[in-house]
């Protein structure tokens, strides 16, 4: 009996011995789940999951405090995705629908050249100095809006982005009614 | 097809996996000699006939173009130049319907033709191509806007040149057209056989190649002959093959023709060259020889109508950019009952919505079906799992699996069976008894995976800018912090040093380092202003003045003086 405890007893701290070295030694920085999933989400940083940024709503999806189903931009396919990485169920969309990609367009003919809205940018997209005339470059905006509310005289619309035949996608074919996904119960 | 005279024994042939034989119809488009369609009043030029960027408007509304003048510039490198196809005028530079399935409009250059088909000056034939630089060849192949008129478009200059880390062995000329009712490269072999091998000759030259083989099929006899007579009358003669195949659907496709004559798989997801064998279609050919050796730019090309909703199917010699409804109208026009327009083959093409798109450098067909030809398959059923499409893939992909995975939308499990790797041959829908659009599933899921690609991008890119610009919000901050740090640290160390330089003049004003700051200034100044006195130099602003300047002084001084009218004058002498 003694000796069993004993036994139980010194391989319970040499394996607590062994973990104890692993875990120093083969420690990992940062949150490796959080650096997947910011690697799935779409980097608009647009705010609209009640987070500053992707990065951290990232985080607290890693640490479970937030629903998978908040990012807009990212939409059912993002879910899909995460639920899949995550081992959850997929949730339906929390934030209103999916909205068609857009740009953010400044008037130039009325842009007053304050600068607010090239502080806004989440990703440095506005070129434009005080005084001086604004424009967004099309190729980095990722359409997060964010510019739209600081702007005083109302010279930012969204342009939804015009499909051309590079961009193209093929359609999915409508499937027949009766060709559903589940074997024949015959 | 009998051997005949010239060569020995057929060379042995492979077989690849799967295939179909389906009715070629070629019979109905092949009757009729070539005809030089009519020249279009309109012509309209997509900017984009090939894969890669867009070229680039080098002309303007209202100038006048002449035929064979380059009109756009490539831009990038992965792109082509684009040649007015007739002399005329530049009507217009704007979106227009072009020949694609999404039936959107891309940017054209419109060219009112004069009717007169002038010439623009052309470069010097390279007829010395031997001796020249292989850069300079590509170069004039590039600057003709050549680009694989088998269907894919894509530049040639860029296919020509794999590298020196890829030798190319074996040039393999693809005539073997193996789609239905396609007849416009049996045409070109039948008319043009010399210009072919002429061009073969150019690339065996340029890519040092040690043979060349020419894969025909079966079913094009006329072909074949002129091929061999080509061949034998050339000077590639000791190393070129015209190999004759049985006739069947996708032996034309690349990695299909390459298995047939060399036995050879092409890798997943490399091209040819890696395994030392370039292919190149027929018409391509026939292309470069006419740019290296007659200094004229692709700027028209063999065209088949055919369909028995044609009156008169045939093949005609069309200048790129004329509109279809002329072809249409140039074969006899439409007969009776339509059911649909398709570019390219009944396998392949695509469905047309209107017939005033323009022919591009890509278009080899167009058809008219009628419903006999092409009736509505229905509604697809369910799938039966029988199997068949996985027996006549080309690529030996497993169909089925695939149709599932691109039907639930998961597009990662469809391209681990290897998605990319189909051809779009069409074989799978072509057998399948369910009526199921098979094709359309896994054009569905590449278009897809590649705009998801594309999103992927975008989103690293935006990562990447946001942490930038947060990286350096930090740092302007932390500056901020320091400098704001250095001041504190400067002004609390200012009393100190006062303290310690002047102890004798010690007083109670060094308690408020402010008033220090000041203090010490002001006995800088004045020690500085009794240093100068003592040299005889006065301050700079009163000495040495012009007359001018001096009788504005004065004046300055009169009016401070005049309401004090006491004080003596002595002060501005000083």
């Amino acid at each position: 009996m003694l000796i069993a405890i004993t036994a139980i007893a010194v391989l319970a701290t040499l394996f607590g011995l062994l973990l104890g070295y692993s875990a120093l030694r083969f420690h990992i920085e940062g949150d490796p789940l959080a650096d997947q999933i910011d690697a799935v989400l779409p980097q608009t940083q647009c705010g609209q999951c009640g987070f500053p940024g992707c990065r951290p709503y990232a985080e607290a999806v890693a640490r479970d405090e937030a629903e998978i189903n908040r990012c807009v931009p990212g939409g059912e396919a993002l879910v899909l995705t995460l639920a899949d990485l995550l081992g959850k169920d997929p949730l339906p969309l929390e934030a209103g629908e999916e909205k068609p990609k857009a740009l953010a367009v400044i008037d130039e003919k009325e842009c007053i050249g304050c600068t607010l809205c090239i502080q806004a940018c989440p990703v440095d997209a506005i070129v434009g100095a005080a005084k001086q005339m604004h424009t967004v470059i099309a190729g980095e905006c990722t359409g997060c809006e964010l510019c739209l509310a600081p702007c005083p005289v109302e010279c930012i619309h969204m342009v939804p982005i015009a499909e051309d035949s590079r961009s193209w996608k093929w359609p999915y074919p409508a499937p027949a009614a009766d060709t559903e996904l589940r074997p024949s119960t015959a | 097809m009998q051997e005949p005279q010239t060569t020995g024994i057929q060379r042995r042939l492979w077989s690849f996996h799967g295939g179909i034989h389906v009715p070629d119809e070629k019979a109905l488009s092949t009757g009729r000699p070539v005809a030089r369609a009519p020249l279009p009043s309109l012509l309209t030029i997509p900017l984009r006939q090939h894969i890669g960027e867009p070229a680039r408007p080098i002309v303007r509304v209202g100038d006048w173009v002449l035929k064979g003048q380059k009109i756009a510039e490539p831009e990038g490198w992965v792109s082509t130049p684009i040649h007015a196809s007739s002399s005329g005028t530049v009507v217009v530079i704007e979106d227009r319907p072009i020949p694609h399935p999404s039936a959107l409009v891309a940017p054209c250059i419109v060219i009112r033709t004069n009717g007169l088909d002038e010439w623009a000056k052309l470069p010097k034939p390279l007829d010395n191509y031997r001796e020249l630089d292989p850069a300079l060849v590509r170069e004039r192949i590039r600057w003709a806007g050549i680009v694989g008129l088998g269907g894919a478009a894509f530049p040639t200059s860029i296919k020509l040149d794999p590298g020196p880390r890829l030798p190319v062995r074996t040039l393999i000329v693809n005539g073997a057209e193996c789609e239905p009712y396609i007849s416009c490269d049996d045409m070109l072999m039948r008319e043009c056989a010399g210009d072919i091998i002429r061009g073969a000759s150019i690339l065996m030259h340029l890519l040092h190649a040690r043979e060349c083989l020419i894969g025909i099929e079966d079913n094009k006899p006329v072909a074949i002959e002129a091929m061999r007579l080509a061949v034998a009358e050339s000077d590639i003669k000791e190393s070129t093959r015209v190999c004759t195949i049985p006739t069947l659907y996708p032996s034309g496709g690349e990695k299909q023709l390459i298995r047939i004559l060399t036995g050879d798989e092409v890798p997943t997801s490399v091209i040819p060259a890696q395994i030392g064998i370039l292919c190149q279609n027929v018409a391509t050919l026939a292309a470069i020889a006419q740019a290296v050796l007659a200094g004229k730019p692709l700027i028209s090309r063999y065209v088949t109508m055919s369909g028995r909703g044609l009156r008169a199917p045939r093949n005609f010699e069309v200048l790129i950019g004329t509109p279809i409804a002329d072809l249409i109208r140039a074969a006899g026009g439409l007969a009776g009952d339509v059911r649909k327009l398709v570019l390219g083959g009944p396998m392949m093409g695509f469905t047309l919505d209107s017939d005033q798109v323009p022919i591009t450098k890509a278009a080899n067909c167009v058809l008219a079906l009628s419903e006999e030809e092409a009736p509505d398959p229905g509604p697809a059923l369910a799938c039966i799992r029988c199997g068949k499409c996985a027996e006549v893939c080309p690529a030996n992909l497993l169909p089925q699996q695939m149709y599932w995975y691109a039907r639930s939308k998961d597009l990662e499990k469809v391209q681990d069976y290897n998605l990319f790797d189909c051809i779009e041959c069409g074989c799978c829908a072509q057998v399948c008894p369910s009526h199921i659009p098979l094709v359309q599933y896994y054009r569905y899921a590449k278009t897809e995976s590649w705009a998801r690609e594309r999103e992927k991008r975008a989103a690293d890119r935006a990562r990447a800018r946001h942490e930038a610009k947060e990286a350096r919000l930090a740092r302007l901050e932390q500056e901020r912090k320091d400098k704001l740090k250095r001041k504190k640290e400067a002004l609390s160390k200012k009393p100190t040093a006062g303290k310690a330089g002047d102890g004798s003049g010690g007083t109670a004003t060094t308690e408020d380092p402010k008033k220090a700051a000041i203090e010490a200034a002001r006995k800088r100044a004045a020690a500085k202003k009794a240093a100068l006195a003592e040299q005889g130099i006065g301050p700079k602003n009163v000495q040495g003045l012009t007359p001018s300047q001096q009788r504005q002084i004065d004046a300055a001084e009169n009016r401070r003086q005049a309401p004090a009218a006491a004080t003596t004058k002595g002060t501005g002498e000083d």
